[in-house]
């Protein structure tokens, strides 16, 4: 087992995923469980990006795929998307 | 755990060379012990903890590191996401001075005796140095913790400044083997990281040079890297692990076993027994939780806490719980009488 960050896993859900920028288009699992971009798992695409995010901060911009300026600290981490503004790490 | 004289030879000879003369294994030597089976591994890590705690103590050093100029580096080094050649998606950025104090105090707050500021640059500019400076001294007003920088390749003139501002130490890493050099970095030499390293040292800082296993060299030249950093003598050597950066010419390289990694922690300390031998970046993906323990029971006497310059660490409570754990007190800031 591995301690894990899970800070920045978040960076991974949405319009676009914030560990490579591509689209995370909707889908389904079979089941009715969709992602909804916030909330359900990644699309099966991004799963691989999901858990790396486990261990860095996202660098897409989650609403709109630009590349966030991103500054890691020892205890933190901040983005800032050109459009959408900072975030922080939780 | 006993060592045995039935396990390996290389034990044996290491128990007497290394623990009791304080001798450190020569290159030939450490490819043996980097060939060690998986059985050997166990006796093999209480050697190189034994040999720790008799040359080091019982100490472990804590440090914090942070990135004041990210990305846009015009070095080729194939392992980093902040070169400006490849395809990173590492953008680059400054870190102002009043968010650089606000670091120094969380990383001083985690009982972490040391700050390293560090630049995605080839050697520092007037500007760098500039903005270092005053972080320095503001760090120095509000901060109780040794300031150390990484600015990449110096000039004489900025290894004086830098010691006369109160650097205490400074990082410049060989990286790997000399015969592996050219295969990792060709926008410059192996030769200037050693007259940079020189010039440290003849300064009076401490030296700080690390190394970086797992890029694709052989056990051979995991042993020649240990060997060259055993005859630089630094005072510190960070050991990291590749974790291999979207966008790199290493992207696709596999992560480091973890017995490997093992191995290689283990012959560090053998090559080095008097050196502070501190866990650095990708030992999360190489170790997990696990062989994070081992290794602090095999040879590690540092740790870097915290996150790295632009990816994720364990979380600082975890390090400092497992010390804890592990009956490891945290060396204290030393204060100059």
């Amino acid at each position: 087992m591995t301690t894990s960050r899970t800070g920045a896993a978040r960076g991974a859900r949405g319009t676009y995923c914030g560990h490579c920028g591509g689209p995370c288009v909707p889908w389904t699992d079979g089941g009715g469980n969709a992602d909804d971009g916030g909330t359900a798992a990644p699309s099966p695409a991004h799963r691989q990006c999901l858990s790396s995010l486990q261990w860095e901060p996202p660098r897409f911009c989650v609403q709109c795929g630009r590349r966030l300026k991103v500054q890691v600290t020892p205890l933190g981490w901040r983005a800032e998307c050109s459009r959408h503004g900072p975030t922080t790490a939780p | 755990m006993t060592i045995h004289a039935t396990d390996h030879a290389i034990l044996d000879t290491a128990r007497r060379q290394v623990l009791d003369q304080g001798i450190g294994l020569a290159e030939e030597q450490l490819v043996d012990v980097l060939s060690l089976p998986d059985d050997a591994l166990p006796a093999a890590l209480d050697l190189a903890h034994q040999v720790r705690l008799k040359h080091c103590g019982e100490d472990v050093e804590v440090e914090g590191i942070v990135s004041i100029k990210t990305g846009g580096c015009p070095e080729d080094c194939h392992f980093c996401s902040q070169s400006g050649l490849f395809d990173s998606p590492v953008r680059g950025v400054w870190l102002d001075i009043p968010e650089l104090v606000k670091a120094a105090k969380e990383t001083a707050a985690t009982g972490a005796t040391e700050f390293c500021i560090v630049a995605a640059v080839r050697g520092p500019d007037i500007k760098l140095m500039n903005q270092v400076r005053f972080a320095i001294n503001r760090i120095r007003q509000e901060v109780d913790i040794n300031i150390a920088c990484s600015l990449g390749m110096l000039t004489q003139e900025q290894v004086d400044q830098l010691a006369g501002w109160g650097v205490h130490r400074y990082n410049h890493n060989l990286e790997t083997a000399r015969s592996f050099f050219p295969q990792v970095v060709t926008t410059h030499t192996y030769e200037e990281r050693l007259a940079t390293c020189a010039m440290v040292k003849d300064a009076g800082m401490e030296l700080c040079c690390g190394a970086l296993i797992g890029m694709g060299e052989t056990l051979g030249q995991r042993a020649e890297l240990a060997a060259q950093l055993a005859a630089l003598d630094p005072h510190e050597v960070p050991l990291n692990f590749l974790n291999p950066r979207p966008g790199t010419p290493l992207e696709h390289q596999e992560i480091m076993d973890g017995k490997d990694a093992l191995r290689a922690i283990v012959a560090f300390r053998l090559a080095m027994p008097r050196t502070v031998l501190r866990y650095a970046g990708g030992r999360e993906l190489a170790l997990g939780d696990l062989g994070t323990r081992e290794g602090l029971l095999g040879g590690i006497n540092a740790v870097i806490v915290g996150n790295y310059l632009t990816t994720l660490g364990r979380p600082a409570t975890a390090d400092l719980n497992l010390l804890v754990e592990l009956n490891m007190p945290i060396k204290e800031l030393q204060k100059t009488l």
